[in-house]
């Protein structure tokens, strides 16, 4: 039996209506698990819509519509379902995770052509153009899937398949080495490792649903001293006025906070008051939390005004950003600029730099470019934790700590390490998907690496 | 030179080590005419380095060479001085039977067995040349004198013997094995018959003198009690014996001096040995230099046989000058008067790169012409003696024109140790190893009869009243087992005092003995108070019902794996596919589809450098 495949089949982002498509043998069951039918005690025909909810624990996730179309006469030939529901991608992903826990397995790129073709509904002309999509497709769908991990969440998804293969090694060699003695782990230390895997892959599984970046956004904070326009910068990126502008300095007591959506990522932007001394309770108040913002966020936008010089203020939030990613916004270019990038490059090697202004819209777009590419790169690194954003992570990260708890369930069964090897790999091997690597010949590497064994 | 035939054969093996042996007893079982070359008849199925046959994963390689219906598992029946079972503190899955050999028996036997084989010739020569016709067909070998053997297969089991030369501190010899002549003719045949070859290295340790040891300082390893035997046709009573210890000693820091001062002396470290030496058999002073911190490095004391009182030192495998190997060896506590009776060396030899092969061992590009053993870039002896039963098996099915056969990865260790040479190929002397078998639970040791006895049978080489006797016992563990799940034990006081006994939980309701069994904590024997109808039933029966009970949840996990598996495996690649023809597939995929030639879709999985964008090219190319 093929697996029952599913995915999100309409363009990410703006669209009202989503399309999830799901196509298999299973398709009927797992819908028939998660839809509540508006006309209830009605049979699912083939080639018709119905009406109802996508429920979970008897919560209405969704109201939505399903196309069922059942097998042969459908484009995979196999039976399938259209869920169509509310565009935003929070909802989509959310019901492609439900899918997912009862059972579907998120599609390959192409993969309901391919099976199309497969089950002979594509005539031979197709073919090629099947192959073609199928290559390409694979090539931006692996660069989304693993050139996306190059910071933190790399280093962490690699972090817990090192401590994986640790323990792998380790009864491995064990097995395969039983009359040598070496300084492996004990028994004891495998289990606490196996059990803190496994926090470790549930917490960071877990950030899909719960993270930040998906449901908060990114926090970023715009901060410099008064007047220097944070919140033109803010007004420009959001393009409506938000923030109360003036030329008072100090008008912003609070931070304001708004959602924004660039590119496919929410960016939580906060303005906050401008930092300097001030007498002004309230004002102190603002300041105070700005301070906070900087200490919060994930990613900062210092605005300085590049045409006058640099006060004690700048050289104040210059010494609290010293370890934050930060972009150095160069507002009013539009004026003559006495500050310029080679101020701050020495002590900010890292830092990028972009002239604006806000009052013309200058350089706005540069900006946006610049923080979709840190986001891209995964540099932007949240400041208390990582997240996952891409369902297939997010796959693979259940599928793990599904495997792990088999580890411990093997453990408590008081079962030998052989049993507890056969789920520790497949949680292994789940991690590599991630980021998409699997070094064959990895345990018995290991095993040679780690340990003197050997005639 | 006169150019003379002097027979007409069906099948000819060159070698007489671990493959040869068991590739000519299966060719010539079968009724063909098979003669068998090796440069010593004294060296058939020789053991020149440890004394020992199985251990983990090699145990179960060796039971499923018996179950196909082999030579070797008798063999060291018959021939053993002590036996164990290793890793009986885990899980049936990974015991592993070893037994030390008698080093001269185990050959003497063997050659006893292959010279009272009907159908065999065994032959002391050096094949120089393998004869192919113009159409790439094999047609026989030409030997030293220059005598012609006809015939229809060739099977390569040149073993270490290839230009072999051995290597100590600033001493090379050309010589094979244990001072053995080298075949020093044939690689240069088979690179002009196109055939790519390798060079590796590998080692042996000293042989020292029992008397020179004083064995209070070390630690006795003596047998198990209950010996196993490794045929399913042995019987335990049969082989009954008095055992010979092993011993255990421990290097420690002077060792570890001694070796660090010599490194310029060493050979591998001076760099004159080129050969790729394999990880999991590195030398001492590899591991002196490899884990300094580690304090101390084990040596295994093993007999070489009972009538000799040469004692091997597994884990001082060198190739360091004769005094330092001297020095070293009577640094070890009870070694200090030690006599080295043989030295310690790395030998350097040539071998193919096994991605020439097809899974049935046949080369892809010389019909006829099969090869098995060490020469395909494996190591060890067992490794050697399965390759060689399926060369020979193939062999067979090649002539009289049947199904090869090609046991597959879920089937045998045998299936994934040829999978992994001839998809993924060596670059180092392939060890089997019980970590690369994906479907460990289902590859046991114990059920090796049940995996392949139906093969064995099918090809001609277990006999009629051993395969009656395996069916018997097949069916009655079926019996057992559905018998256990049939009988329900209704709710009963009995039931419960049983369970509580037991230190298990009582039930609420009925049970079956099977759910019962399923129970950590209740074993068959203790459910003899509450199981009336049960008849006796022998160990090994009661043994695989324990186990596919007990287990059953693991069991299915990986048996639901091996459909996937297999689906995949069924999916085959037309021998004569043009890849060149599949314009999507990345140019890296396209090379190594070409270069390995994988027979099904699960085998082109598997090769590195073949990613699943082009497996599903493939899939999709293949529909068409």
């Amino acid at each position: 039996m093929e697996d029952t495949i599913a995915a999100i089949s309409t363009p990410m982002g703006s669209a009202g209506i989503g399309i999830i498509r799901m196509s298999g043998e299973k398709s009927m069951d797992i819908l028939k698990q998660i839809f509540q039918p508006k006309k209830k005690n009605q049979e699912f025909k083939s080639h018709t819509i119905r009406y109802g909810h996508i429920m979970e624990n008897n919560k209405v996730i969704d109201e939505v519509l399903v196309s069922v179309m059942l097998a042969p006469n459908t484009y995979t030939k196999e039976d399938i379902v259209e869920i169509n529901c509310h565009g935003g991608q929070v909802i989509m992903k959310k019901i492609m995770k439900i899918l997912i826990n009862k059972g579907a397995r998120l599609a390959e790129p192409g993969e309901f052509t391919k099976r199309a073709f497969l089950n002979g509904r594509l005539d031979l002309s197709q073919a090629e153009a099947v192959m073609d999509m199928i290559s390409a497709k694979t090539e931006r769908e692996l660069s989304g899937f693993a050139v996306h991990l190059s910071g933190e969440l790399r280093r962490k998804v690699l972090f817990l398949r090192e401590k994986m293969i640790q323990i792998l090694a380790n009864i491995e060699v064990g097995i395969d080495y039983p009359e040598y003695e070496f300084e492996g782990l004990e028994e004891s230390e495998m289990i606490a490792g196996i059990s803190s895997i496994l926090k470790e892959v549930e917490d960071l599984g877990n950030t899909y649903e719960n993270g930040r970046l998906i449901k908060d956004g990114i926090k970023t904070a715009i901060i410099g001293k008064p007047n220097v326009g944070k919140s033109s910068i803010l007004n420009a990126l959001l393009r409506a006025n938000r923030a109360i502008v003036t030329d008072i300095a100090g008008t912003t007591r609070d931070t304001l906070e708004e959602y924004y959506y660039l590119n496919g990522i929410t960016l939580k932007l906060i303005d906050t008051a401008g930092i300097r001394e001030s007498s002004d309770v309230v004002e102190k108040i603002g300041i105070e939390k700005s301070i906070q913002s900087i200490h919060q966020a994930d990613l900062l936008l210092f605005v300085i005004d590049s045409s006058s010089d640099l006060e004690a203020e700048d050289h104040r939030i210059l010494q609290e950003i010293k370890d934050k990613k930060c972009i150095f916004i160069l507002n009013k270019a539009d004026l003559e600029n006495k500050i310029t990038r080679d101020h701050f490059v020495a002590d900010y090697p890292s830092a990028r730099f972009i002239e604006t202004s806000a009052l013309t819209g200058y350089g706005i777009s540069c900006l946006e470019e610049v923080i979709t590419e840190l986001f891209d790169l995964g540099d932007i690194e949240s400041s208390d934790s990582l997240y996952i954003t891409n369902l297939r992570q997010k796959e693979a990260l259940v599928h793990a700590a599904e495997s792990m708890r088999n580890v411990i369930a093997s453990v408590e069964a008081g079962l030998s390490e052989e049993f507890w090897a056969i789920d520790l790999k497949n949680a292994y091997l789940e991690m590599s998907k991630i980021i998409g690597e699997s070094l064959e010949d990895d345990v018995v590497s290991q095993i040679f690496a780690r340990f003197c064994v050997g005639k | 030179m006169t150019e003379y035939v002097i027979d007409v054969v069906d099948v000819i093996v060159i070698g007489g080590g671990h493959a040869g042996v068991e590739a000519a007893l299966a060719a010539a079982r079968s009724n063909l005419k098979t003669i068998l070359f090796a440069v010593s008849l004294d060296s058939i199925a020789m053991l020149p380095c440890n004394p020992s046959i199985g251990g983990t994963s090699k145990g179960h390689l060796v039971r499923e060479v018996d179950a196909l219906g082999g030579e070797m598992g008798k063999n060291i029946d018959k021939t053993y001085i002590q036996s164990r079972m290793l890793n009986q503190a885990k899980g049936p899955a990974v015991h592993s039977l070893r037994a030390q050999a008698d080093k001269h028996a185990y050959s003497k036997e063997m050659k006893k067995t292959l010279e009272n084989t009907a159908n065999l010739k065994i032959k002391q020569t050096e094949v120089v040349d393998i004869l192919v016709n113009e159409n790439r067909q094999v047609e026989g070998v030409k030997v030293i004198s220059g005598g012609i053997y006809q015939a229809k297969v060739v099977i390569i089991a040149t073993g270490t013997y290839l230009k072999a030369r051995c290597i100590y501190g600033e001493v090379s010899i050309d010589s094979g094995p244990n001072g053995l002549q080298a075949a020093n003719h044939l690689s240069e045949k088979l690179r002009s018959l196109g055939i790519e070859l390798y060079r590796f290295k590998t080692g042996t340790p000293a042989r020292v003198d029992r008397r020179t040891i004083d064995f209070s300082q070390l630690e006795e390893q003596p047998g198990d009690q209950n010996v196993v035997p490794f045929s399913f046709e042995t019987k335990e009573e049969d082989i009954k014996r008095e055992q010979i210890s092993c011993w255990l000693a421990y290097t420690n820091q002077d060792t570890a001096e001694i070796i660090n001062a010599n490194l310029d002396r060493s050979p591998l470290y001076g760099g004159v040995i080129e050969g790729t030496g394999p990880r999991y058999c590195p030398s001492i002073e590899d591991k002196i230099v490899r884990f300094a911190d580690k304090e101390r490095h084990q040596i295994f004391v093993e007999p070489e046989a009972a009538s000799t009182n040469e004692m091997y030192l597994a884990g001082l495998s060198s190739s360091l000058p004769e005094d330092v190997q001297i020095k070293m060896i009577r640094t070890l506590k009870g070694f200090e008067n030690c006599e080295i009776m043989r030295i310690g060396y790395a030998i350097e030899y040539d071998c193919i790169n096994p991605l020439q092969l097809k899974p049935t061992l046949e080369f892809k590009t010389i019909s006829g012409l099969f090869s098995a053993g060490q020469f395909n870039g494996s190591s060890g002896y067992e490794e050697a003696a399965a390759q060689g039963i399926i060369a020979g098996i193939n062999a067979v099915a090649y002539i009289k024109g049947l199904e090869p056969l090609i046991l597959d990865r879920s089937e045998a260790y045998i299936g994934v140790l040829i999978d992994d040479l001839v998809t993924k190929g060596a670059n180092e002397p392939y060890r089997m190893m019980t970590s690369r078998a994906e479907y460990r639970l289902l590859l046991r040791q114990d059920n090796a009869d049940l995996r392949l006895s139906d093969y064995g049978h099918q090809v001609g080489l277990l006999s009629e009243e051993r395969y009656q006797a395996f069916c018997v016992k097949r069916d009655a563990i079926a019996k057992e087992i559905e018998r256990l799940k049939q009988t329900i034990l209704g709710l009963s006081d009995d039931l419960n005092q049983f369970l509580e006994k037991q230190g298990s939980t009582p039930v609420k309701s009925g049970i079956s003995l099977y759910d019962l069994l399923k129970r950590p904590e209740i074993n068959y024997q203790a459910l003899s108070v509450i199981d009336k109808d049960r008849v006796p039933l022998s160990a090994d029966i009661l043994e695989q019902v324990n186990i596919q009970i007990k287990y059953e949840g693991y069991i299915n996990r990986q048996m639901e794996q091996v459909e996937k598996y297999k689906k995949m495996e069924k999916k085959l690649i037309p021998a004569d596919i043009d890849y060149d023809q599949i314009g999507n597939l990345r140019t890296e995929a396209r090379q190594k589809l070409n270069r390995v030639r994988p027979i099904n879709i699960g085998q082109a999985s598997r090769i590195s450098g073949v990613s699943p964008a082009d497996i599903s090219v493939l899939l999709v190319y293949l529909t068409h």
